[in-house]
């Protein structure tokens, strides 16, 4: 196993690791900073439970080599809320609307409505739906969570 | 097992060097949306991996009399661009309906073409723009027309120690007005049951003076379907002569639609009927919106 060192952004804090080559950041977010909002569901990038937002962009982070990670700044679901541990107003609409249900699934869902919200502020239900078409819910229906980021806009 | 070397090269020099140097143990992997997923799902690498990601040159969208896409473009910003959606819908539509937003931000065109799945969305609005794409190795540098370049379900005529670099259109496909349709189960994260694309370009009085099909997931690659394309060619744009054209693309002599996971043959066919009218109308309109603009 082949060992690299990266330094990047992670919540707005410079940070550095030594891990192994071949791990993925979400490997590197849950086992070296203990990251664990960003969950593993599938592994292959369809279910979205392991969304971050790098430079700006939503991505897979099961799916994420590593190394790529050098020099960019990343944003996990811990590093929305204020560090004075006030809520987003995503995540206050998520919960006054019932957009959790189980919770696997919230993490990812917000970090791909905070990306879209932050292109687009006024989007339409269709734009909603797209952003949020790489993320899986098993338990909503879906409703209860455009209906989350229609209210957080 | 899962054991790779990574490397990062930052320009085509470079990417060459690595490619020559560790020859085929290595693999080349630009988004990694297929790549990896391949890796997780076998178990195994190669042992090499050679990420194209920060060969920088190769990221980029532009128009200079043809129509220049890095290979390494996403699909978002494929997406996003308003020259793309203006004037080569189709491959718009194309690249903003592959997987996901997530899936979209890192995959590249490029990775697109040359996972050469036979369902890839952005393949058949490629074939009916006359997509020429660059190959280049450290020594040469030849160009392939996208008809010549599928071989195979992943397989395609690019040689080991080659990389696309670009993918180019010809400036006279922005005259044409084109449509592509995703066939799916689900609207996200789905392969196309069929995908098919037209492309058309209309005289004033609605006459057809050139008509381009291209078909997914009913052949071994992605086809065009020249016995529909000649019929239309010359006719005047009607319900009835789209349907048949329909009709002529659904018939064995041109393709060959077989059973799958994902559905059975018999309805590919079907579709195929119901679907190359449906796609000429909306191509047809796009071509329509071309003629006002150039008045």
């Amino acid at each position: 196993m082949n060992k690299i060192s990266v330094s990047f952004n992670l919540n707005g804090d410079p940070v550095a690791a030594d891990v192994s080559m071949e791990w993925t950041l979400l490997k590197t977010l849950r086992e070296i900073f203990e990251l664990t909002g960003a969950k593993e569901g599938c592994g292959v990038g369809e279910c979205g439970a392991c969304t971050v937002i790098v430079d700006g962009d939503a991505v897979n982070a099961c799916l994420y080599p590593i190394p790529e990670i050098e020099g960019k700044n990343v944003l996990t679901i811990e590093g929305v809320a204020k560090p004075d541990g006030s809520l987003h107003p995503i995540q206050k609409a998520f919960i006054e609307n019932n957009g959790v249900q189980c919770g696997f699934c919230t993490s990812g869902m917000i970090m791909s409505a905070k990306a879209l919200l932050e292109e687009n502020p006024e989007p339409s239900e269709a734009d909603i739906r797209t952003a949020i078409s790489g993320n899986i819910c098993r338990c909503t229906g879906y409703v209860q969570i455009i209906e989350s980021i229609q209210e957080a806009t | 097992m899962i054991d790779y070397t990574y490397y990062k090269p930052k320009d085509l020099t470079e990417t060459f060097r690595l490619l020559e140097q560790h020859g085929r143990k290595a693999e080349i992997i630009a988004g990694g949306t297929d790549v990896m997923v391949v890796i997780k799902q076998s178990n195994r690498s190669p042992e090499i991996l050679i990420s194209l990601r920060g060969v920088e040159e190769l990221r980029y969208i532009h128009k200079n009399h043809d129509y220049h896409i890095g290979a390494l473009a996403t699909h978002r910003m494929i997406e996003k661009s308003a020259l793309m959606k203006n004037e080569l819908t189709a491959l718009n539509q194309g690249a903003s309906q592959v997987g996901s937003v997530q899936v979209r931000n890192v995959a590249t065109i490029g990775g697109n073409v040359c996972n050469a799945a036979p369902s890839a969305d952005t393949a058949s609005p490629l074939m009916i723009l006359d997509a020429i794409l660059v190959l280049k190795s450290s020594k040469s540098e030849r160009q392939v027309p996208i008809e010549d370049f599928f071989v195979g379900p992943s397989e395609t005529v690019k040689a080991w120690d080659e990389i696309l670099t670009e993918i180019i259109i010809p400036e006279a496909m922005g005259g044409y007005g084109t449509a592509y349709c995703k066939h799916a189960r689900r609207k996200a994260m789905n392969l196309p049951i069929i995908g098919v694309s037209v492309g058309l370009a209309l005289e004033k009085d609605e006459t057809i003076r050139d008509a381009r099909i291209a078909l997914t997931v009913v052949a071994p690659t992605p086809i065009r379907i020249r016995e529909a394309e000649d019929f239309l060619r010359g006719k005047s744009l009607t319900d009835e002569i789209l349907k048949e054209a329909g009709l002529i693309a659904s018939s064995p002599e041109c393709c060959s639609p077989r059973d799958s996971l994902r559905c059975e043959g018999w309805y590919r066919e079907d579709m195929v009927r119901v679907l190359i009218p449906r796609v000429a109308k909306e191509a047809a309109m796009n071509a329509r919106k071309k003629l006002k603009q150039t008045e």
